[in-house]
């Protein structure tokens, strides 16, 4: 009777399901894996540049390429920029990302300044909704060592991170609350917004 | 977030308990919002007030007091500070039932205030008990308590109604103060006002940052005290983690 199942074809498809629950906890796993490497990778590249003993304005411009290399900038200007970005033209959306872009890699570059003398370890990470969180701590010179998370995430088609969480504080919280700040007191003028965050950061 | 969450509070007793009594139970009721703040208007004055007071004196004398005193001698003051308050992290983790907490606090206070002299230096971290401060805002969220309203009160700067009057509970319970004698009160009170001076320029850049490269300067310090202050509560915040990919132009 063919509605009645063979036991091979029985087999055949709890085996295949059983693959298929196995790819996602496999893949998660190696995900996992590859997003603490990202992070790893950033604070070498961090470390590679403190070492190198460079002016710090040669440090600075240094990492604010790192930062854009790791960081999914777009979706974060997007983000951070909220419901405006709807009704914003694709002339001004390009032109907020690029000024955002320069903003957000000069005020958080600037940061990495403070890792001279420090360092950062991977401690932990885990998946998290739809992306992967890499925990780990970083201990400073002269400051007690602090929880400093990473979001990372592929969803843009490469594996790029697009969140700090640091000792609790949500970078793209901050800088959403900011960005929406510039433009309330600009009366919602997007142009003039992006003018001025040309200069800010 | 400002450096000025340090200096004690010199209230009466009697307006201390009648405050912490009235706001104990005002923060009954857990609020989970992280902007519960209705007060904004009146938390914005004050915002400002302080804002000004660190443009005028306390950015300017930590600037100061930081580049003239040596490193050595700042960490001495830090490291004395922590050990005149460790007594206090001492009652606190008990009354969390967080005993391991109070007892590693109770042998750190020991080895510092002997071996370290008095607590200028700090060889109870190496020989294995690190600090564990706490507060009493702690403790009551650890019975319970939600934060209350978000506050700003001068000089002080950002607080919840559960972690101000945490703050007074602390300064009239604190252990040290009942043993210090009145003269040496005077030295006490000193060095924490050294020490929030010197963090005041430790933190140079980040608080710089905050209060005066922003666009609103009162939502940033808001948003950094809560998130920080729930973090440092170990309150799990991976419900509030932004997923852009999902919901691109979310609020």
């Amino acid at each position: 009777m063919p509605s009645n199942p063979s036991r091979r074809s029985v087999l055949g498809v709890l085996l295949s399901g059983a693959a298929v629950l196995a790819l996602p906890v496999r893949a998660l796993a190696l995900s996992v894996d590859q997003a603490s490497r990202l992070v790893q990778s950033l604070v070498n590249e961090v470390n590679t540049v403190i070492a190198s003993g460079k002016s710090e304005a040669g440090m600075f411009a240094d990492f604010e390429r790192i930062f854009i290399r790791y960081a999914d900038v777009p979706t974060i200007a997007q983000r951070v920029l909220g419901p405006a970005a709807r009704s914003a033209s694709s002339a001004q959306m390009s032109a907020y990302v690029k000024a955002f872009t320069g903003y957000i890699s000069r005020r958080y570059g600037r940061r990495f300044r403070e890792f001279i003398g420090g360092k950062i370890e991977v401690v932990d990470a885990r998946a998290i909704k739809s992306f992967y969180e890499v925990i780990t701590v970083a201990r400073l010179r002269g400051q007690e060592p602090f929880d400093l998370r990473f979001h990372v995430s592929d969803k843009s088609g490469k594996l790029l991170f697009f969140n700090m969480i640091i000792e609790g504080v949500n970078m793209m919280a901050a800088e959403s609350t900011e960005i929406r700040a510039m433009l309330d007191k600009r009366r919602g003028n997007m142009d003039q917004m992006i003018e001025d965050l040309k200069r800010a950061g | 977030m400002t450096a000025f969450d340090k200096i004690p509070l010199h209230k009466s007793l009697l307006t201390g308990l009648v405050l912490s009594v009235a706001f104990l139970s005002a923060c009954a009721v857990p609020v989970d919002r992280s902007d519960n703040d209705p007060t904004e208007i009146a938390n914005r004055e004050v915002f400002e007030f302080n804002r000004r007071l660190d443009k005028a004196v306390i950015r300017p004398v930590g600037v100061v007091a930081g580049t003239l005193t040596p490193d050595p001698v700042r960490a001495g003051v830090d490291n004395m500070v922590k050990n005149l308050d460790t007594p206090g992290y001492v009652v606190n983790g008990l009354l969390q039932g967080r005993l391991e907490n109070a007892f590693s606090n109770v042998f750190r206070f020991g080895i510092n205030s002997t071996l370290g002299v008095a607590g200028i230096f700090d060889p109870a971290t190496d020989f294995g008990f690190p600090l564990k401060e706490t507060d009493f805002g702690e403790t009551m969220h650890v019975w319970g308590a939600g934060e209350g309203r978000y506050l700003v009160v001068p000089v002080l700067g950002p607080t919840t109604e559960r972690d101000l009057a945490g703050k007074v509970v602390d300064t009239l319970m604190n252990p040290t103060r009942a043993f210090v004698s009145a003269d040496h009160k005077d030295i006490v009170t000193g060095l924490k006002v050294a020490e929030t001076v010197y963090d005041r320029y430790d933190y140079l850049d980040v608080i710089d940052d905050a209060l005066y490269g922003s666009a609103d300067p009162y939502a940033q310090a808001r948003l950094a005290y809560l998130q920080n202050r729930n973090h440092l509560l170990g309150i799990d915040s991976s419900d509030d983690y932004i997923d852009p990919y999902e919901d691109p132009y979310a609020e």
